[in-house]
């Protein structure tokens, strides 16, 4: 069993996984922000890696990732950060980013990387499903490292049923049709879609993301589903003047209450 | 080339060899799919084909000819011979396949059309087309391109659209991109987007092609009825490589044409100095297909710069990059001091003044004229260069 997989047999309700930019405030904040994370209760962490051309992003989390690029974050600069996370981080650590700078870093050392370090799953959002098996996914069992796979509201039954058996992690719920972003309520529509989807008995966990900011919005995923992730969030609350450790402590009671 | 060329490229998913597909977030990858079926079916209908037809003729006065230019030729050697898309309705080969996607929208039952554009030339167009159609228009501009193109911006507003300026890096045409995708992303459902050239992820460089095609097979037969025979050169600027690609598409199974696409060189061959995506970039995923880039070692997409917005991009089409690896179209530079000069050498010896972008095909014509005074050279001349001239007049002046 994986670290992802250990997590869920743990813990089936509540779970709350939070997305931040490496590099972002700080460039060597990394580390620091996910011990912290870590120390606060959540439960697993979604480290991005900046890309100045986001096709999936709102503007907050756009806006991290132009500071942190300006601060010279890069995935070889991450990758030095996070040598030695395993030494005091036991959460599952998941790297989000955009396929062109996995591709050029080359996809094989990208995941040999990600195994020597311990990171235990991936999402890319821009790489689609039949290009990862067709290319990618002998490369990422041989590492052992998870792809996780997204769905939206327009996804298909079978699509669906096909990513489930692709993965041994859990199943990113694009919460609406847009970017990600805050938002302070889900509506009937996009409750109706948790519903449907959890009802489909999967045998990943589900997990949604964009659009949850607040404890409000936690409750209702969490509701129908396995939990939640949250990103702008925590990107605008760790731009608060305050500590990191204020800020990050300050944001999790927003989320969980 | 085959006869099969067309049913061949791109294959299902959209690829041109190793080139384009579709790498986009799954909720882009829906509404692409659903764009792509319609386009399938509606394309296709007798409806479609008739309603566009006539539009071409009658709104967009069509077919644009194809001139000679006599004096230009003189000066030059060679025998240069000009596709007038300068003539084509608002004075770009854009709005070819602007009323073809606005047309499509229409029979979707979208309500709004949302693009990007550089020099303004797309989003005049589908501003255009919009108006034609009925339809709500929004267009997002680069800051920097907003300055530069002032006329284009003033004639989108007055055509009813609105004109969302891009204010977050270089502020140009990339970031436009991105700005208009966020903008499709919030209302997939109402609203369509309407890309600007032969980019993107899949079926949009198909789409955008097949809708230029019209440039390449009137241009094929016109030429051959006032000579009696196909040119030795056929030359098209190259940004996204719209106009090119409408070109390029009749002329791909005459292996005795030769055929180049001309990128912008901009200020030097350094890296932020020019735009020249073919000629120094490695392939790359940028805004969701795969293609020739410019990027650093990490994959982030290079700054870019040419004195035409409308090639200031650092992709090009996914059909551009293979047409490079199977050596079937030859790329290369142009740079600015070259494009002024061809600017002004048409507007004085022909009368017409070009875009800066379609000034760099020119260029590149006079080059091959001089290197082979015995050959004829059809060049798109895709734009007309009114947009430019304060920019010109700013820049750099009358010439000495």
């Amino acid at each position: 069993m994986n670290r992802i997989q250990q997590l869920f047999s743990k813990k089936q309700k509540q779970i709350l996984s939070v997305y931040f930019t490496a590099g972002f405030p700080q460039l060597h904040d990394t580390v620091s922000i996910i011990e912290l994370l870590e120390k606060h209760g959540v439960d697993m962490i979604e480290i991005g890696i900046p890309f100045s051309d986001p096709l999936a992003d709102g503007n907050v989390i756009q806006h991290s990732s132009t500071v942190a690029l300006a601060n010279g974050m890069s995935l070889s600069v991450l990758f030095s950060q996070l040598e030695h996370i395993r030494k005091t981080v036991s959460i599952p650590l998941i790297l989000m980013g955009y396929i062109n700078p996995v591709l050029q870093f080359g996809v094989e050392k990208f995941c040999e990387t990600c195994q020597s370090i311990g990171i235990d799953g991936v999402i890319l959002p821009d790489l689609p499903l039949h290009e990862y098996t067709k290319e990618y996914k002998h490369i990422f069992e041989q590492y052992g490292i998870q792809n996780i796979l997204l769905i939206s509201p327009q996804t298909e039954e079978s699509r669906i049923r096909m990513i489930d058996q692709q993965t041994q992690a859990f199943i990113y719920m694009v919460s609406s049709s847009s970017t990600t972003g805050t938002k302070s309520k889900f509506n009937d529509e996009q409750i109706h879609y948790f519903k449907r989807i959890s009802s489909m008995n999967l045998q990943n966990p589900l997990l949604v993301g964009f659009g949850i900011s607040n404890t409000e919005t936690f409750a209702q995923v969490c509701e129908y589903t396995h939990g939640a992730i949250v990103g702008s969030a925590c990107i605008k609350a760790l731009e608060q003047p305050g500590t990191l450790e204020q800020n990050i402590s300050t944001f999790v009671s927003s989320i969980k209450g | 080339m085959s006869h099969n060329y067309f049913k061949t490229y791109p294959n299902k998913d959209g690829f041109f060899n190793e080139y384009g597909g579709a790498f986009i977030p799954p909720v882009l990858e829906s509404e692409m799919k659903k764009i792509t079926d319609a386009y399938f079916t509606i394309s296709k209908s007798h409806d479609f084909i008739n309603e566009l037809r006539s539009i071409r003729k009658h709104y967009q006065g069509r077919p644009t000819p194809v001139y000679y230019c006599n004096r230009l030729s003189q000066k030059y050697g060679g025998r240069i011979y000009l596709k007038r898309e300068d003539l084509n309705h608002t004075g770009a080969h854009k709005l070819n396949h602007c009323m073809g996607e606005a047309l499509l929208a229409k029979y979707l039952g979208k309500k709004k059309l949302i693009a990007e554009t550089g020099a303004g030339q797309h989003g005049v167009a589908l501003a255009t087309a919009a108006a034609y159609f009925g339809l709500e228009c929004e267009i997002h501009m680069g800051e920097v391109d907003i300055a530069k193109e002032h006329p284009n911006v003033v004639r989108m507003k007055i055509l009813g659209a609105t004109v969302v300026p891009v204010s977050h890096g270089l502020k140009t045409l990339k970031e436009a991109v991105d700005s208009a995708f966020e903008a499709y992303l919030k209302d997939p459902i109402n609203s369509i987007y309407c890309i600007g050239s032969v980019v993107g992820p899949h079926p949009f460089p198909m789409m955008v092609r097949d809708f230029q095609r019209v440039v390449g097979i009137e241009a094929r037969e016109q030429y051959m009825e006032m000579t009696g025979e196909l040119p030795d050169s056929v030359v098209a600027c190259v940004g996204g490589g719209s106009n090119a690609m409408g070109i390029f598409s009749a002329f791909l199974d005459d292996e005795e044409v030769a055929i180049y696409g001309v990128e912008p060189g901009g200020r030097s061959m350094n890296l932020g100095d020019h735009a020249a995506t073919m000629s120094f970039g490695t392939p790359g995923i940028i805004h969701g297909f795969k293609c020739y880039t410019l990027q650093d070692e990490n994959g982030e997409p290079s700054p870019v710069y040419s004195v035409a917005s409308g090639l200031d991009y650092p992709g090009v089409g996914p059909e551009h990059s293979m047409l490079k690896d199977i050596k079937r179209v030859n790329y290369d530079v142009i740079n600015d001091t070259e494009c002024i000069d061809a600017f002004y050498e048409l507007s004085r010896l022909e009368g017409i003044i070009p875009a800066l972008e379609s000034s760099h095909a020119v260029a590149y014509a006079l080059k091959l004229a001089q290197k082979y005074p015995q050959s004829s050279i059809l060049v798109n001349l895709s734009g007309r260069g009114d947009k430019d001239i304060d920019f010109i007049m700013d820049t750099f002046g009358l010439p000495k």
